[in-house]
């Protein structure tokens, strides 16, 4: 234990009933951002509905921004952030996917933009309901990436977010993922801190020698060609890799500051014992944990391990937490048509990272609540009994199962 | 902080300065005049600028690693953003400075895009920048009518008829394109009136071309310029003829020179001449048979698209800029 300074003591907060979409909204006014820019698409749209009540009723003063299409919306908070702005912007699903190149090269220019993805399904057909492709196209390009699962774990991220994306041994830019309806749109109590632990937590966003000014005459971005571009995607999975201690640096002092204690990169429940561990992210913890706490009552061990963070992708943690297990299902909300395992992007990570762990540990792989579908009670059990029966025989189970759906629709 | 920099007209080619912000380094084609108009507009802006540029020859050919040409602060833009980009960068020094976390001063910020990058994928987002009264910028549209770094492709922007790469007079089919698009700008300037200055501009006519951006940045708000620029590689000419197909385009009435300050049209140089009808418009066989691009063209082409350049100036309601007419006899309700 460490004695709180007078310095550290706890500066009360707020408590309020709000939204996943309000929680972050919230941060954005805490962390005093300078341009957000906002075009509508369910869900995530809420948030900048609460952001620009927020500035209307002044307790956040930043330029408030409505594009005229996302490409714009992703492209204006880039700019603003090469001139030294801290932004926000978000998107959902087929919108998030129409600024696809904005958001490719906010990475590529290593601008620490960040953004909300309410996640939600790629219509057509047409789906409000929450997948999360949309957030995984990015998943190679250079984003930070996390799931939240909570509406406090939302606003927390969203401060660590620009801490960790505006360091500048990191300078990426940060997707928060937060299951579209699940948690954009259903209310929890939220303890909202105080502004001033806010500024000793997040320092000012300085860009350095790399500002757009005329005090800093440079040319960003010319043509590089092959003569200089592997040296500069090297340097971003530098600053990839650096990320990971910058985000644990982070939390440690999120922690401190705010008197928590959140671990950085992974939450692990019952897992200490699980023969049979559940893997998965975002909102699907709730009704997984429901589903570990009734089978614990009934004497299996089974457990759930939660990814909060899937870039940089939490390696150790992920072979420390499932390396003892006897099987691991891992609940895709997305799919990778004609992947090795004709499964989703999730499974095929958490396989790929249980590789080297000896012996190797056997993974199922769930495709669950598609297009917002419910993850039911009966669902989460079925998905410990498939499991189960891997950790009976051993094996690998590579079939895919998909979960709750009609059968002979084909 | 709606505050701009004051920056006077420029009386002469002799009293424009004598600093370059546009220097060497760059590797555009010999008798480009895009890059004459880059030149000319970093010339006229000066040193406190941010300049944005989207991808085309004006970035490809300019910007290449270790040898930038440009002295002021310069970042790539997408294709399609020279609108955002420009409202991006506006916006964040006002809020820097609005609150307190960046020294206040006018900085112009300017954003330039080719004909491909504005007037076909980029429309959208300069129309948008241009709704926002708040932030002082230029978009600056240089049109060497095509989209010229990929290898001359054909634009929206294109002038009728030229042979381009997508546009190949075959022995069976000439394809041909059909658009007349050639007044973005005065599209731009009927439906946002809240932009105080939009212009047309050539580098042939320095001095204007130095004037209107210098008014642009003055008068604030998004502001918003197309330049015409012979592209010696796109059109196929001798390189030392640039200037003069410059010329022969507005001598011609092919490209129609003024400016729209507060809603009040003036014309300018040439363009005002033939308007007020003190010069006769040059034949444009003057103009098409200079150029490679027009050489399949036969008699009737060649008659065809001058009874276009006719009816932009005898038929339209404002010569040159809108071809809308006004009719206040009948009511049709
Ligand atoms: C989204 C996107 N599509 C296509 C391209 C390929 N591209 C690069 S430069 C260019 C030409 C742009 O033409 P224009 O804006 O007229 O500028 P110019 O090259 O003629 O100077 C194109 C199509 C690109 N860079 N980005
Ligand atoms: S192709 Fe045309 S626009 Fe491009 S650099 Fe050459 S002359 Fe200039
Ligand atoms: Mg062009």
């Amino acid at each position: 234990m460490t004695t709180r300074t007078a310095e550290e003591a706890p500066v009360a907060g707020r408590e309020e009933l709000i939204s996943g979409s309000e929680a972050i909204a919230q941060a954005c006014a805490l962390a005093d951002i300078d341009v957000v820019t906002a075009y509508p698409i369910r869900p995530y749209d809420t948030v900048m509905q609460f952001l620009s009540r927020l500035i209307a009723d002044g307790a956040l003063k930043c330029e408030f921004i409505v594009a005229e299409s996302e490409h714009s919306q992703f492209e204006i908070v880039k700019h603003a952030s090469a001139v030294g702005a801290r932004t926000f912007v978000g998107s959902s699903g087929v919108g998030w996917f129409y600024a696809l190149e904005a958001i490719a090269v906010t990475a590529g220019l290593r601008l620490p933009v960040v953004a909300l993805v309410g996640n939600r399904a790629l219509d057509d057909p047409g789906a409000f309901g929450c997948e999360h492709n949309d957030a995984l196209a990015v998943r190679d390009l250079g984003w930070l990436m996390n799931w939240v699962s909570t509406g406090q774990e939302a606003l927390d991220t969203a401060l660590i977010a620009w801490r960790v994306a505006e360091d500048p041994r990191v300078f990426l830019p940060c997707a928060i993922s937060a299951d579209g309806a699940f948690l954009t749109h259903s209310q929890q109590i939220v303890r909202v801190p105080d502004k001033r632990l806010v500024d000793r937590f997040l320092p000012p966003y300085n860009r350095g020698d790399l500002q757009l000014h005329p005090d800093n005459p440079i040319t960003i971005a010319p043509q590089v060609n092959e003569d200089w571009l592997m040296e500069m995607r090297k340097q971003t999975d530098a600053a990839m890799r650096r990320s990971r201690d910058v985000i644990i640096e982070a939390y440690l002092d999120f922690n401190r500051i705010f008197h928590r204690d959140l671990t950085p990169f992974t939450e692990e429940y019952m897992t200490e014992d699980a023969e049979v561990i559940l893997v998965g992210v975002g909102t699907l913890a709730l009704p997984i944990k429901v589903a570990v706490r009734r089978l614990r009552e009934q004497g299996q061990k089974v457990g759930f391990l939660r990814l909060k963070w899937f870039r940089p992708f939490p390696m150790p943690e992920v072979q420390k937490a499932l390396s003892k297990a006897k099987a691991v299902g891992v609940i895709d909300r997305d799919y990778s048509f004609g992947s090795p395992m004709h499964g989703g992007v999730l499974a095929h990570e958490v396989r790929s990272a249980l590789y080297d762990v000896e012996p190797r540990v056997p993974v199922v792989n769930f495709v669950a609540g598609l297009g917002g579908r419910e993850i039911t009670q009966p669902f989460a059990r079925e998905m410990f009994a498939i499991t189960q029966q891997a950790a009976q025989s051993g094996a690998s189970d590579t079939q895919t199962h998909w979960i709750g759906v009609r059968e002979n629709q084909e | 902080m709606t505050t701009t920099q004051k920056l006077p007209a420029i009386r002469g080619v002799h009293n424009a300065p004598l600093e370059e912000f546009y220097t060497s380094g760059h590797r555009t084609c010999q008798g480009c005049e895009s890059a004459l108009v880059m030149k000319l507009m970093i010339k006229a802006a000066g040193p406190r600028t941010v300049v944005l540029g989207s991808t085309g020859c004006m970035y490809v050919a300019n910007t290449t690693y270790y040898s930038t040409p440009w002295v002021v602060p310069w970042m790539h833009t997408q294709l399609g953003s020279s609108g955002s980009a420009a409202t991006g960068a506006a916006a964040g020094l006002k809020a820097l400075m609005k609150k307190g976390k960046m020294k206040e001063e006018p900085i112009n910020v300017i954003s330039f895009c080719g004909d491909g990058g504005g007037a076909d994928m980029g429309l959208s987002a300069i129309s948008a920048s241009l709704t926002h009264p708040e932030y002082n910028h230029l978009v600056l549209m240089y049109d060497n009518e095509s989209y010229a770094n990929t290898d001359i492709q054909v634009s929206g922007s294109s002038p009728w008829g030229a042979h381009t790469s997508f546009s190949p007079p075959g022995k069976a089919r000439r394809i041909m394109h059909d658009r007349w698009k050639k007044n973005t700008a005065a599209m731009l300037a009927h439906g946002h009136p809240k932009s105080r200055y939009i212009a047309t501009g050539c580098a042939s006519y320095a001095v204007d071309l130095l004037n209107k951006v210098r008014r642009a940045l003055t008068l604030g708000g998004p502001t918003f310029i197309h330049s015409f620029d012979p592209c010696p590689k796109g059109w196929d000419y001798d390189p030392r003829y640039s200037h003069e197909l410059g010329m022969l385009a507005v001598e011609t009435g092919l490209w129609v020179q003024w400016e729209i300050e507060d809603g009040v049209l003036r014309y300018s140089g040439p363009s005002r001449m033939i308007a007020i009808g003190r010069r006769k418009r040059k034949p444009i066989v003057e103009y098409l048979k200079r150029q490679g691009r027009f050489a399949h063209f036969t008699e009737e082409d060649i008659a065809y698209f001058q009874s276009q350049v006719d009816e932009i100036w005898e038929k339209w309601g404002t010569p040159g800029v809108s071809s809308v007419k006004l009719d206040l006899k009948g009511d049709r309700a």
